[in-house]
């Protein structure tokens, strides 16, 4: 979404939701840890994201109210950020390496072959809303690439017929 | 004593040591008898005589860095200390080691560091993707905490500590220090104008130290058995050990502790197992992705900051990404300036305009659309985006590996041109 379509949809038609009672208590446990409201901004988001699965125009502003800045500015924050979903994403988002050395050993043909699977490209999530590929710089992982992280897990040495077993599983817990 | 200070707990098969077993290794003795028996000066002293440089990729003196913070009773009452634990340079796999492998060494040289600064707050900027470090640091802090190893008047030293692990939402900035710093602040994660230094100015306005974890591993190790002996660890200049990793198509990819001053060579035809089956060794960047090519001649130097700084490259991270004889340099290339490309914040100009500029012409070149005029123009942003011309490091750092690539691989560079395709896809 891009600036301008967020201050035409953010006045007045958008409302704040109101925050549930665990995302207030989450975010009062983090504004003790620092001594400015604004610097819980990033945290508050993270904890939205958590229970909500991304965040919401009405979800930014709520945090915002709560926080005491302006929503332009938390978006400022919410929008840096390659972790910070402002549009919804799938039940399991694919979190790619696409960085050098996941390059030298392959994971551009590892993901053309995701692509292909899945029908979808980079940012896109799968008609069934089942998952979402996003890049994501160097995970830290070289010495066991091409990798991936999904569902908290990091998915290590992947080859084509890796990925063939991690959607299998996935269908089949579904 | 030992010889792997800092990996000497770590068995990656195994769970992490907790409170209990790391004390049992000797953990945290350094910390109790400085405690007892060190003023901050006198630990300042130490790190300073000790040749610690800073392992997060610049290599600035760790002791140095620590004595622009003002001290004495007219020197501001709150002063932070920020653990980078962002790692998320190209290549780059060691921080995660530390902190999946031994929690409590990254606790317990944050102890010193910031008893030696006298903060009383202490961030840990981690990466949020590094979910098991994240669970594994929690339960230490928690753990050390219990103990009195953290928390006020830690063994009745009136010292009083308390660590707050902050995890992060990606973006490669944040690891330079001032955008780290702004992102922490909660703001947009853009770098800040240098002076003033964070040493005086940093975190909300105070003094701040930010060092990188494996800079921070290092401390115990040299409170606990003192500056000759860290001395003794380096093979050749440099002091002490160093994490060193390769990736790429060796046999055993990995990452190894070393002293400083080992040969490339043990690196990477060792512990690494020399190249694949098939594969020949064409390059290497020796310390992330923001670092010029080295050659296969360049095998027999050794590990130090100076030697690969006179050789025309930096140590940075020290690890080592390899390009093979089956990979197009020009691919490998254009996807570390796509990546920077990427990850630039946009702050300043010729980064946020000159990087697209030259990830589309590697776009154009990989397609088999380049132009003779485009070699040119990528020579030019060398200079463009060099060092002096942009708020922080991160294009600088980009042109490393493009400037020495044009230099070594011009062959490839022009047969992509000349035959309107790239060599390497068939």
């Amino acid at each position: 979404m891009t600036n301008s379509q967020l201050i035409a949809s953010t006045a007045p038609r958008v409302q704040a939701r109101t925050l549930t009672e665990q995302e207030v208590h989450d975010i009062e446990h983090e504004l003790t840890l620092y001594p400015d409201k604004r610097a819980v901004g990033l945290e508050a988001l993270k904890i939205v994201q958590k229970h909500q699965g991304w965040v919401s125009d009405e979800s930014l502003l709520a945090v915002a109210n709560f926080l005491e800045m302006s929503a332009h500015e938390l978006d400022g924050v919410a929008t840096f950020f390659n972790l910070i979903f402002r549009q919804p994403v799938g039940r399991k988002v694919m979190l790619f390496c696409n960085s050098v050395s996941c390059y030298i050993m392959g994971c551009e043909q590892i993901k053309a072959h995701i692509s292909e699977r899945l029908g979808i490209d980079y940012g896109e999530t799968t008609a069934d809303g089942q998952f979402t590929l996003i890049p994501v710089p160097c995970l830290g992982d070289c010495d066991r690439a091409p990798v991936m992280l999904m569902d908290g897990e990091q998915q290590r040495n992947l080859s084509i017929e890796k990925i063939n077993e991690i959607l299998a599983e996935s269908a089949e817990r579904e | 004593m030992t010889d792997t200070p800092l990996t000497k707990n770590i068995d990656m098969k195994r769970e992490p040591f907790d409170f209990g077993l790391y004390r049992h290794a000797g953990g945290y003795d350094g910390v109790l008898r400085m405690l007892k028996e060190m003023a901050p000066a006198d630990v300042l002293e130490t790190v300073k005589n000790s040749g610690l440089k800073g392992r997060g990729g610049a290599g600035f003196p760790t002791g140095l860095k620590w004595s622009f913070v003002p001290t004495g009773e007219n020197a501001p009452k709150t002063k932070y200390l920020v653990v980078n634990a962002d790692e998320m340079e190209p290549g780059t796999f060691k921080d995660r080691l530390l902190m999946e492998g031994d929690p409590h060494l990254l606790i317990e040289g944050m102890l010193i560091a910031a008893y030696t600064i006298q903060a009383n707050t202490a961030y840990i900027f981690l990466r949020g993707e590094y979910l098991r470090a994240e669970t594994l640091l929690r339960t230490a802090i928690g753990q050390a905490k219990e103990q009195g190893l953290l928390g006020k008047n830690i063994q009745g030293s009136g010292f009083d500590l308390e660590i707050i692990l902050h995890t992060s939402a990606g973006r490669y900035i944040c690891g330079e220090e001032t955008a780290l710093l702004n992102a922490l602040e909660g703001k947009r994660a853009n770098p800040r104008a240098k002076p003033p230094f964070p040493q005086v100015s940093g975190l909300w306005g105070k003094p701040t130290i930010v060092n990188n974890v494996e800079t921070l591993c290092n401390l115990p190790g040299i409170i606990r058995y003192g500056t000759q002996w860290y001395k003794d660890l380096g093979k050749g200049e440099d002091a002490g050990t160093k994490l060193f990793g390769v990736s790429g198509r060796v046999k055993h990819p990995g990452c190894w502790e070393l002293p400083l001053g080992t040969p490339i060579r043990e690196l990477v035809d060792g512990l690494a197992g020399g190249m694949s089956d098939g594969y020949q060794l064409r390059a290497f960047l020796p310390g992330g992705g923001s670092t010029d090519f080295l050659l296969p001649e360049h095998l027999d130097l050794t590990l130090d900051y100076d030697v690969i700084g006179k050789a025309g490259s930096r140590l940075a991270t020290g690890t080592m990404i390899i390009l093979d004889d089956h990979t197009c340099p020009v691919g490998m290339v254009g996807n570390l300036m796509r990546f920077f490309s990427h990850e630039s914040c946009g702050w300043c100009t010729p980064c946020r305009d000159g990087l697209p500029w030259v990830d589309s012409i590697f776009r154009r070149l990989e397609s088999g659309q380049g132009q003779e005029s485009d070699l040119q123009i990528l020579t030019e942003h060398l200079e463009y985006l060099g060092p002096g011309r942009t708020f922080c490091a991160l294009a600088p750092g980009a042109m490393a590996p493009l400037g020495s690539a044009l230099k070594h691989f011009r062959d490839d560079f022009e047969a992509h041109i000349r035959t309107g395709a790239c060599p390497w896809q068939k």
